[in-house]
């Protein structure tokens, strides 16, 4: 049985094949293996607020519609035709009490029920009795603190048990505000010429943060946010079942409550009545933690919550082995001002983002690997050894990256392949 | 102020060129001092960016970073630069009042680097001001019509 991922503990040495990158192979096993059996991030559910509400979305390669039924339910359906397949619905996001096919016309409300079809004399009165011709609906859909998730097997543990100590981290996002938190309207569609896997490294990757977005730490420190000694340090942790977090400081402002001098005086004012209620609801530790430090989240398998300069939210499928398709959302305090959501927004977009300051390099860096695994025959393993010999790695080491790949050994080769190969 | 439309064409494709020579900084100097660059979300060109997540939203000192960042060494996406062409069309002036002239024209602008071309093209507005006896441009909005930044995946050139 072939070796994808290795970790020698008494070398203080983990290696990664890059075949996991380019073999179609592969690709077809981690969509039974893992985007068929893991959660998956669907949507917040402040992206529905009225009952019909709907959006299209495409998880794990399938065509979803997520909606907010007439009875204020959220539900997943297939956006596929129990007659002969067509999308049903076609607009990206809308409001809606019935989603009718074009093709031969029938009809459904938006709790997925056939409602109605031309020509009903043609089939039996018993037609449709079991439900067998409504909309499909994903069985298993489970939600955390406003986060919602699917899973496209029957048997997953459930969401809270799967999500294990990554919950401590999205709680800490969650708790941001006393009203909840809301995802901006037009999330931005993107994509990267390269495999899913090396984002999800790449989202968690504080080691990369100096040399490849140096320009942006420029221009923050044109802003009062000089990079000092104290900056970029902390922690990087294993979560378990595949997630990971990296904790630090840095020299931006957090618009929940980490001031910065470009904000101005009546940006102080606000900021500590921001953090005043925090420490009333959590105490002064935590209060802290949830201001002060920056966060790099990686739910397993692409589920990414980077609570940095503002709250990005970011999943992405492989096309093919070397092609995905990216989305990032904003996530921000329902009860910010104008000028802090501004500031939120201005800060969001100058680093994060297809025409950010920051984004685009990640995109470049990930290319140039795709392309650099060209020579894989000779040139085989990927190096991710950075803080083992650590007993605590660092925010700047690869603990973070090794998580990921742990998770994905035992779900790929030591459950899946290791059968099938 | 009186403007014909061939002034404004000359205007446009002066931009154009100067883009495609990575004449970035003279690009930056076009704007005026209040001057603002947007890339509104694809199929929402009139969303609030307070509501919305833009691609682009620069203020003038923004824009100006932009411009240097871009002809960074270190601004690796754009490391060797890409080679670009802009085309222009359809340039019409939409409306002429104190507060400037608005202008709107097509764009496609093709970008290759690393034998992958990509295009991106839209409508891009403009309201263009005097500002010491020199036509600037104080707004400039960039609709992509586009589904989304696919296969693109970066809007790391200015559009
Ligand atoms: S395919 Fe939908 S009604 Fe026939
Ligand atoms: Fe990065």
């Amino acid at each position: 049985m072939k070796r994808y991922v290795l970790e020698d503990k008494l070398k203080s040495e983990f290696s990664v094949n890059r075949k996991v990158f380019i073999d179609q192979e592969i690709l077809e096993v981690e969509r039974e293996e893992i985007f068929s059996k893991c959660w998956l991030f669907i949507g917040h559910k402040s992206e529905l607020p009225k009952n019909g509400d709907f959006k299209r979305k495409k998880v794990g390669g399938r065509n979803l519609l997520f909606t907010r039924g007439n009875d204020g339910e959220i539900r997943v359906l297939y956006n596929s035709c129990p007659h002969r397949g067509a999308l049903v619905c076609r607009e990206n996001k809308g409001n809606s009490k019935v989603f009718r096919c074009f093709y031969h016309a029938w009809s459904f409300n938006n709790h997925g029920e056939l409602v109605g079809m031309p020509g009903r004399d043609g089939f039996p009165e018993d037609f449709n009795c079991d439900g067998s011709k409504n909309l499909k609906e994903v069985s298993r859909l489970e939600a955390f603190r406003g986060f919602v998730f699917v899973n496209f097997d029957t048997n997953a543990i459930s969401l809270e048990e799967y999500l294990g100590n990554a919950k401590e981290y999205i709680e800490l996002v969650a708790d941001q505000s006393d009203v909840g938190m809301e995802i901006l309207e037009d999330p931005q569609e993107y994509s990267v010429r390269a495999n899913w896997k090396l984002l999800a490294e790449n989202s968690v990757d504080s080691y990369h943060g100096m040399p490849t977005h140096k320009t942006y730490f420029d221009i923050v420190a044109t802003r009062g946010g000089e990079l000092s000694k104290d900056n970029l340090q902390g922690v990087g942790i294993d979560l378990g079942n595949g997630h990971a977090v990296v904790e630090y400081t840095a020299p931006w402002g957090r618009p929940v409550a980490r001031w910065i001098p470009a904000w101005g005086e009546d940006g102080k004012k606000e900021i500590e009545e921001t953090k005043k209620m925090l420490i009333e609801k959590f105490g002064e530790e935590r209060a802290e933690r949830i201001s002060s430090y920056n966060r790099n989240l990686l739910i397993f398998p692409n589920l990414i919550i980077n609570d940095i300069m503002a709250i990005t939210i970011r999943t992405f499928y492989p096309i093919s082995s070397d092609y995905m398709e990216v989305t990032g959302y904003a996530l921000a305090r329902k009860d910010e001002s104008e000028t802090f959501r501004q500031r939120r927004n201005d800060n969001f977009l100058e680093f994060l983002g297809p025409g950010g300051f920051a984004t685009p390099d990640d995109n470049e860096a990930l290319e140039l690997c795709q392309e650099g695994f060209e020579n894989n025959k000779e040139v085989e393993w990927n190096d991710i050894s950075k803080g083992m010999n650590r007993e605590q790695p660092l925010s700047n080491d690869e603990e973070q990256m090794r998580a990921f790949w742990r998770r994905w050994n035992e779900l790929m080769v030591e459950n899946a392949m290791g059968v099938r190969i | 102020m009186n403007i014909s439309r061939q002034e404004i064409e000359d205007f446009l494709y002066h931009e154009a060129e100067l883009l495609d020579e990575w004449k970035l900084e003279e690009w930056a100097a076009l704007f005026s001092s209040e001057g603002v660059y947007l890339i509104p979300p694809i199929g929402n060109p009139e969303a609030n960016v307070n509501h919305s997540l833009f691609y682009v939203n620069d203020d003038r000192a923004r824009l100006d970073q932009r411009a240097k960042r871009l002809l960074k060494k270190e601004a690796h996406v754009e490391y060797p630069h890409s080679t670009t062409l802009r085309n222009i069309h359809n340039v019409r002036i939409v409306d002429q009042d104190p507060d400037g002239i608005k202008a709107r024209c097509n764009f496609s602008t093709y970008r290759t680097k690393r034998e992958t071309l990509d295009c991106f093209v839209g409508v891009s507005e403009y309201t263009l001001v005097e500002e010491n006896e020199e036509l600037k441009i104080k707004e400039k909005k960039v609709i992509l019509k586009l589904d989304s930044l696919r296969p693109h995946g970066k809007v790391s050139i200015i559009l």
